[in-house]
């Protein structure tokens, strides 16, 4: 299976990544050969094997319901609000977003 | 040409735990902003989630509720897509082994009440997203995470309804098992219920389902009723002429009372999907599924149909009482304590919900107990007052002014069954109302019942309401006829 350069453009799209046109035809070679490489591991007859959801051969840990907070919620809402580029009234702000 | 509406419901019913389904944070609605988002919700590099216990138990109840197949070993994906509400940049959702598999739930459809069964596809386990508030913030758009990992299940129908009353009943029916068993409480002015219709339209007769539209933000019953048919007569109106509808999702504006498009075709969300590797597949034990089935109450279909049996109520009354389970559980105190049904039926269906009603409270904070109001039936059946003095020491009641003893007592409302003194009373409206007795008396029997009526009302006026009508009626009747 491959790629063409248009699926590349839409997927870096959707990942809001950059790619430069002049680097498309690299990507898409790139992204090309993974995508080989799973097709070899496709070809594995894999009928007989249960899927996996996960590589680790462990199940979930599931806590209780209790709530865990600071004592100071206020205070460590503040603290986390310090990286943030604009707030206000507690709020993150952000370029406005209007569907 | 003929068209039938064709429409599927995906409901989200907020989980009512204490903490968020992958932190320690609580749910609690209505704090200050951003005080209940800890490094977790806020998707700080190094986090991990920890699914929550309990949101599982709830789910699962869900599912034995509804008959379903419990997934003994569920996983979680990630569906990607960028928005301000999702730090993280793709919501923790279920996609290939949700915890609850195919359902049903019946619905009564038409005038009679025949049950139609709308099939579950799954409900899946997932966390809420922020809130993002678009008021004036210099131009900018507000985020409160607060909401961000709120436990929700979402319940996928099949395509089985076909008309918005045919949806309404289903999501009653949704909202109605949700609190009876206690996983949610459902309360839709505050987002803890709230669904996407996906509607489409299709000729009469035709097999296939035409292209839907998937109707976004409905959180009041009356707005999915209005959404569903303003989009069904959209996309007839647009067929007939000429056009095909497109598969997209529409946004409800309730004030425009119209659907619009929300992104366009092109843009259609591919949110690529994949097993999350932050969490393991959740397996539950056998002894677990049944531990809760234990715990299941008595749900609404069935309490409707023991109300009809064994209180002898009608399916209307019954099924005014069983839609809450609150007002089910107020209707047994009361009539245990009175042991009268209908009448208990009676006062709450009417002058309890109408008082309710109008002051905007749920049953539960209601000032008058189900005791209290028992008490009050109670002095009713010993004839201690007339059904409509009932009413004013009710609305007594209602203003805290006492219990109903207290307030017979102190208003003096006790009814008057001394027979000397309704005789009395009795005597005096005969001897000044000389024509009426002529006219009664040369009237035929079964004129005469109605006119008896121009009595009754007089002797109750003189008595202030409080004279016993049964011996009222007696006594004049036997006075008459001499």
């Amino acid at each position: 299976m491959s790629i063409t350069p248009d699926e590349i453009i839409a997927t870096a799209k959707l990942a809001k990544l950059q790619v430069d046109d002049k680097d498309i035809s690299e990507v898409t070679e790139r992204i090309s050969a993974i995508l080989e490489l799973v097709d070899q591991m496709q070809a594995i007859d894999t009928s007989e094997i249960q899927p996996m959801a996960n590589v680790l051969d462990a199940v979930q840990y599931l806590r209780p319901d209790t709530i865990v907070e600071p004592d100071n919620k206020i205070l460590r809402r503040d603290q986390f609000q310090q990286i943030a580029p604009a707030t206000d009234e507690g709020l993150y702000l952000v370029p406005k977003v209007i569907e | 040409m003929q068209w039938e509406t064709v429409i599927g419901l995906e409901v989200h019913v907020q989980l009512s735990t204490q903490s968020k389904i992958f932190s320690g944070s609580s749910i609690a609605f209505g704090a200050e902003p951003n005080t209940q988002a800890n490094a977790v919700d806020l998707a700080m590099p190094g986090t991990l989630p920890v699914a929550n216990e309990q949101a599982f138990h709830k789910a699962i109840m869900f599912g034995l509720a509804i008959d379903a197949a419990i997934e003994k070993k569920s996983a979680f994906e990630r569906k990607n897509y960028f928005y301000p509400d999702l730090p993280k940049g793709y919501q923790t959702t279920q996609l290939e082994k949700p915890i609850v598999g195919p359902g049903h739930i019946d619905i009564e459809v038409g005038e009679n009440s025949t049950v139609k069964r709308i099939r579950i596809h799954h409900a899946h386990l997932e966390e809420d997203a922020g809130k993002s508030l678009h008021e004036d913030f210099h131009g900018m758009s507000g985020i409160d995470l607060n909401r961000a990992g709120t436990p929700l299940i979402e319940i996928v129908s099949e395509p089985d309804m076909s008309s918005s009353e045919e949806a309404i009943k289903f999501l009653k029916k949704v909202h109605g098992i949700v609190t009876y068993l206690g996983i949610s409480d459902g309360d839709m002015s505050q987002g803890s219920l709230r669904c996407d219709a996906n509607v489409s339209v299709r000729p009469v007769g035709e097999k296939k389902l035409g292209t839907r539209a998937e109707i976004k933000n409905l959180n009041s019953f009356r707005f999915i009723e209005k959404a569903i048919h303003i989009e069904v007569a959209r996309q007839i109106e647009l067929i007939e002429d000429g056009g095909t509808v497109v598969q997209e999702t529409r946004l409800y504006d309730s004030e425009k009372n119209e659907t619009r498009s929300m992104r366009s075709k092109e843009e259609a969300n591919d949110y690529r999907y994949f097993p999350c590797p932050d969490l393991l597949p959740v397996v539950i034990e056998d002894s677990v599924i049944e531990a809760l089935r234990k715990k299941i109450p008595e749900l609404p279909e069935a309490k409707l149909q023991r109300f009809q049996s064994e209180y002898a109520l009608s399916y209307y009354d019954a099924s005014l009482l069983t839609e809450l389970r609150s007002v089910a559980d107020y209707f047994e105190t009361t009539t245990k304590t009175c042991a009268d049904a209908k009448l208990s039926a009676n006062w709450i269906i009417g002058d309890l919900s109408a008082f309710l009603n109008k002051q905007g409270i749920p049953i539960e904070h209601s000032p008058v107990s189900a005791n209290q109001l028992a008490d009050l039936i109670t002095r009713i059946k010993d004839q201690t007052i007339s059904g409509k003095i009932a009413k004013q020491v009710f609305e007594a009641m209602c203003n805290g002014e006492g219990s109903a003893d207290e307030i017979i007592e102190s208003k003096g409302l006790k009814q008057l069954s001394d027979g000397g003194a309704i005789e009395a009373m009795v005597d005096d409206v005969i001897a000044k109302s000389a024509a009426q007795v002529e006219q009664y008396q040369a009237a035929e029997p079964d004129k005469q019942k109605k006119l008896l009526g121009y009595f009754v009302g007089q002797v109750m006026k003189a008595s202030k309401g409080k004279a016993n009508p049964g011996q009222v009626n007696k006594i004049l009747a036997e006075k008459l006829a001499k």
